[in-house]
């Protein structure tokens, strides 16, 4: 194996990666990188360790690391490499401080001198190895101990050098936008740098700062269309061809940068047309590296300002990719489709059916990719078919993280296109029935908004319908076993709102399934104080309806346990059901009104309804309110006061003072300056001590705070800016103003999520049966707004398939076209498996480079395989997979080079069995590439070194590419 | 925009990392136990790309080896796949006919080729040559 590969390290280093190869377990593993942790904790720190033995115990170390374990004990060794002067110790330090360190360890600071002293070498490779550390170490603070030198060498002579300074100021960028910011003319100097590598790295930073600033390059595109168009003419080096494509990622680049220049700029976009319909022209689409190409361009074109001609030359792509066998290029035509779908609206018609059969691949990134075109392409006429698909693979996976952004696509679908209130309803309830859980709990709030305030029409029969046919399905649901609490939370809701609203179903059984519901999910206090708020509205509006309030026996008792609950929350809810029961019709109307969750709730902040009441006060001689600051000296004297005007929380050592048992507070409360006018002002004083009891000392309980408390969220606090003030009333003062207060919290709230909702956008979905489904997606052009919509998408498939003639003729056009089964050899996945995908027969640069002769090959491979075989079985087998896989790339390809056979090596597990004998014929010359002779003194000297091919890693031999 | 480089074997034993963004050293195992979860069992046919938290991993087979590379959900996943590939021909020419072996052997090696290739999460370097010939100075020295 020549200089290159040797086995210089030592003989123990080998043996410890042997043995580890060989391990059978996790644990021997471990135990056997404990042990040499051990050894290296000793040996390291020995004095006067030779440097060549030095370096062999950095590499270790970063071997040990890379096993996962803690090396840490040696970075300050590593640091210290970094000093030395031999330039091989002092790469290997390098490389292993930028493997050990994050750019905000502790040990940086050792390092930036010497980096700052590297930066000046007249040595160009000690310059790079400086400079790759600078990529990977400095951060903010030390960016300025180094720019100077780093801007300096943007003009070294040496193309790595230069090369490698851009990419660090482009680093410094990215960390620190603002140190960089004077320097970036340099970028735009480096880009006609005369080293085609050095411009192609400068189009990384360019990238970047084009995509903040467009307006700022428009003087550029003229250069980078030249710079395009000479890389597309072949005028760069030979050297940056990668499978015949010229400089091809340098390209891809390119085209980045254009559509970001391109993009809504008529003018800038005519400059481009020219050079991007050549690409793709030019472009061969055989490769994979040629169809990223391909792609790059359609992403511009669809970018720029469009041209029909570039367009058509897009869509055509397009349908080559999705016709192709090979997944990665559906993929990217799937992705492609997407972007042009906004120009474009009716090319997606053309490759319904290619379409679906990505949505029904088993291939689960095709699939998603494939949802989220079908969401960039959800009209009101196709919705409740792609919607339903959503589901359906949403019920079937278990990805937690996919499983929440499909929902909230659901979500966002169902409420910008819904066709009705019913199948929105129906919609949202299979989400949260399967996803309720990983709902975004401002979905269940706007839904519950969206039910209180219907469609948004003034259509009073309309949103009454919506409600029942809300409460109907809810009655239903709850048969289900198990059900997401926030779903639960939502029927709770809308039960106590409108169960009994449209008189179809008794008080007495919406009341026994709500008993139902916080029997069955007794240890969730949040659902149970749903449960108990939804009961007290449900009473609340038999009284004021005039009728009589019959409590189930499971009512009761369900109270009962609630009053003496240890949550204090539902305890006080319990006790307020109990006084709005005990009170008349007519004040319960005020404090409970019907369906008004909506009502805007106006509070007087200024307490103005109160003056009267403290004008006869003052007359009566009570003393005046003093304000808060002017009071700032008397915490001694009045510090329950004080706790009163501040936030509960700022006050940390006070609330120990008011943990004290209620009757304490409360028999102080009368001293106060402002309680001294008994009944009504007081009633904030208990409510604020309580809330600090609860801050600190039972946290849980506010989390697991009422209905009230969840729907109130972040608008109150906004609004008073005291986030305990709404706060449910205490027991013991439940009047009617304070009640109604609670109420409207509530409502400003709903509006509130609401709002934050309407701004979402909307995703779409897939279908069924092929043709139907074709149908129903792309076919009916949005005539068909609304559908009577109970009975849901079913029908409506059905309906769509055979409604339209149009339709239907389109859908076997489609059918009559060659299936996209075979297109024209597109042999574009190189690496996977097999011999076919590898690149054209062409001449290998490497064996160009090399100087390598087919024909030396071949003799010399032929007594390699000799050799092989009179080597004996172990290394005959492990050559016989490599001629198998060889024979059948040689089928593929008349002429077999050394690429095909690295590529065929990517792996066709079948003919790893192949008998070793018999392929010993076979043209093992091929398979050993250029050099055979190095490939046999490796595996020479691997025996030697003992090391075989255990079973659990039979490839270690392999040839990556053969 | 590159996160992090890895190569694995089909047990899942890391062959080389390297991480271009700050990552804690826990959350690196995790992250390598889960790259290799997602693609060692992936069907052939399969595309080369998985969704991999909010990024996307663009991962690539050679005899026993995955190359994965974890890329921005934006970047352009053909021309990571033949990156992965570019490096996989370096390392080839490097170490003629190269195999899992000598990467386990030389992992220093393979990260200063590394280095040359891709540097601050971009592809610096796309010539064969110039890597080669960059390494070759080093190798001098030796």
């Amino acid at each position: 194996m020549g200089s290159h590969g040797g086995f210089y390290q030592s003989k123990e280093f080998l043996d410890l990666v042997k043995s580890i190869g060989e391990c059978r377990s996790k644990a021997e593993e471990d135990r056997i990188v404990l042990n040499e942790i051990e050894t290296l904790k000793r040996r390291i720190s020995e004095p006067d360790i030779p440097k060549r033995k030095m370096k062999e115990y950095i590499i270790r170390l970063v071997y040990v690391e890379m096993l996962g374990h803690d090396a840490s004990f040696g970075y300050i060794h590593a640091v210290k490499m970094t000093h030395d002067d031999n330039l091989l110790v002092k790469r290997t330090g390098y490389l292993a401080v930028t493997l050990f360190l994050n750019e905000d360890h502790d040990l940086i600071i050792l390092i930036v001198n010497t980096i700052q002293k590297d930066l000046k070498s007249d040595n160009y490779l000690v310059v790079c190895a400086a400079l790759n550390a600078v990529c990977r170490l400095i951060n903010e603070e030390t960016i300025p101990a180094v720019l100077p030198q780093v801007v300096e060498l943007l003009g070294h002579s040496k193309e790595a050098v230069r090369k490698k300074a851009v990419m660090a100021l482009h680093r410094f960028y990215q960390r620190s936008p603002s140190s960089v910011s004077h320097l970036v003319s340099n970028f735009r100097k480096k880009l006609c740098d005369n080293d085609p590598g050095v411009m192609g790295a400068t189009l990384c930073p360019l990238f970047d700062l084009i995509t903040i600033d467009v307006n700022s390059y428009k003087d550029l595109v003229s250069s980078f269309v030249s710079i395009l168009k000479q890389v597309t003419e072949r005028r760069l080096p030979k050297t940056y061809d990668y499978h015949q494509m010229p400089a091809p990622f340098i390209q891809v680049k390119l085209l980045k940068i254009l559509a970001l220049l391109g993009s809504g700029d008529k003018h800038a976009s005519e400059s481009m047309y020219t050079v991007v319909g050549d690409l793709f022209r030019k472009c061969d689409s055989s490769s994979n590296i040629g169809n990223a190409v391909l792609y790059e361009c359609i992403c511009c074109v669809s970018c720029i300002y469009p041209n029909p001609k570039l367009l058509e030359a897009a869509t055509d792509v397009i349908s080559r990719f999705l016709k192709s066998d090979s997944h990665n290029l559906k993929y990217m035509g799937i992705d492609a489709l997407g972007r042009l779908i906004k120009t474009n609206p009716e090319i997606a018609e053309q490759h319904q059916l290619a379409v679906i059969d990505c949505l029904e691949d088993s291939d689960d990134t095709l699939k998603r990719k494939t949802f989220e075109l079908l969401y960039k392409m959800t009209k009101s006429s196709n919705v409740e078919v792609i919607v339903d698909r959503m589901i359906d693979y949403m019920i079937s996976i278990n990805d937690n993280h996919f499983k929440t952004e499909i929902a909230s696509r659901c979500v966002e679908l169902a409420e910008q296109f819904a066709p009705s209130n019913q199948w929105f309803i129906q919609t949202m309830n299979k989400v949260f029935e399967h996803a309720g859980d990983r709902v975004n709990i401002k979905v269940a709030h706007n839904l519950m908004r969206l039910i209180a305030e219907g469609f948004g029409e003034d259509d009073d029969t309309a949103d009454s319908q919506l409600r029942s046919s809300a409460v109907e399905s809810y009655l239903h649901i709850l048969s289900e076993p198990k059900l997401p609490s926030v779903f639960l939370q939502v029927i709770c809701w809308v039960l106590g709102e409108y169960g009994t609203a449209d008189g179809k179903f008794s008080a007495s059984y919406i009341t026994g399934k709500l008993c139902d519901i916080a029997e069955a999910y007794s240890n969730d206090e949040t659902m149970k104080a749903y449960a108990v708020t939804a009961l007290m509205k449900v009473y609340a509006f038999e009284m004021v309806a005039g009728r009589r309030v019959d409590m189930l026996p499971e009512c009761q008792s369900l109270i009962e346990e609630l009053l003496v609950s240890h949550s204090t929350d539902l305890q006080q809810r319990a006790y307020e059901l109990q006084a709005v029961i005990g009170l008349d019709a007519h004040a319960v109307e005020c404090i409970m009104p019907s369906d008004a969750s909506c009502e805007d709730i106006e509070v007087d902040k200024g307490l103005s309804f109160l003056n009267t009441y403290v004008q006869e006060s003052l007359a009566k001689g009570a003393q005046p309110y003093i304000p808060e600051s002017e009071r700032s000296g008397m915490l001694n004297v009045s510090s329950s006061q004080n706790q009163y005007h501040h936030e509960a929380s700022t006050h940390g050592l006070r609330f120990e003072a008011y943990e004290l048992p209620k009757p304490v507070v409360q028999s102080r409360i009368p001293p106060t300056a402002l309680a001294s006018s008994s009944e009504l002002v007081p009633v904030p004083e208990p409510l604020y001590s309580r809330e600090s009891q609860q801050v600190a000392s039972v946290t849980s309980v506010s989390d697991a705070g009422s209905s009230e408390l969840k729907l109130r969220l972040d608008g109150v606090q906004k609004k008073w800016g005291r986030p305990t003030y709404p706060s449910p009333i205490t027991t013991t003062t439940s009047n009617t103003t304070t009640q109604n207060t609670t109420n409207g919290v509530t409502q400003v709230d709903n509006l509130k999520t609401r709002d934050t909702y309407d701004s979402r956008k909307t995703p779409v979905e897939v279908c069924s049966e092929k043709q139907k489904l074709a149908a129903s997606l792309f076919g009916g052009t949005s005539k068909t707004e609304k559908r009577p919509s109970s009975g849901g998408h079913r029908i409506s498939k059905t309906a769509y398939a055979s409604k339209s003639s149009d339709d239907i003729s389109s859908v076997k056009a489609a059918l009559v076209q060659p299936p996209p089964v075979q297109p024209p050899p597109d042999l574009l996945d190189l690496g996977e498996s097999t011999a076919t995908s590898s690149a054209p027969p062409v001449v290998d640069p490497f064996k160009q480079l090399e100087g390598l002769l087919d024909s030396a090959q071949d003799n010399s491979a032929v007594n390699y395989g000799a050799t092989a075989a009179a080597k004996g079985p172990d290394i005959m087998s492990l050559y016989a997979e490599t001629a198998a896989g060889m024979e059948t790339s040689g089928i593929a390809y008349s002429t077999p080079t050394n690429r095909d056979d690295l590529l065929s090596g990517l792996s066709n597990p079948s003919t790893r069995s192949v008998p070793g004998g018999t392929t010993v014929t076979q043209p093992v010359q091929f398979s050993k590439g250029p050099n055979p002779k190095d490939s046999l003194e490796k595996d020479a000297m691997v025996r030697q070194m003992g090391v075989n091919p255990s079973s659990q890693n039979p490839n270690l031999f392999k040839d990556l590419l053969g | 925009m590159i996160r992090f480089i890895l190569l694995q074997n089909r047990q899942g034993k890391t062959r080389l990392a390297k991480y271009y963004v700050p990552l804690e050293d826990s959350e690196k195992h995790k992250v390598e136990y889960e790259v290799h979860r997602l693609v060692v069992n992936r069907d052939p046919k399969f595309t080369n790309f998985v969704e991999f938290r909010t990024h996307k991993v663009i991962y690539r087979r050679y005899a026993g080896l995955f190359f994965s590379l974890c890329v921005d959900i934006t970047d352009n996943e053909l021309v990571y796949l033949e990156s992965i590939h570019l490096f996989v021909e370096i390392l080839d020419h490097f170490f003629s006919n190269v195999c899992e072996l000598d990467l386990v052997f030389n992992f220093h090696k393979v990260y200063l080729i590394l280095d040359e290739f891709i540097l601050a999460g971009e592809l610096q370097e796309t010539s064969k040559k110039a890597i080669i010939e960059r390494m070759g100075e080093l190798e001098k020295l030796e």
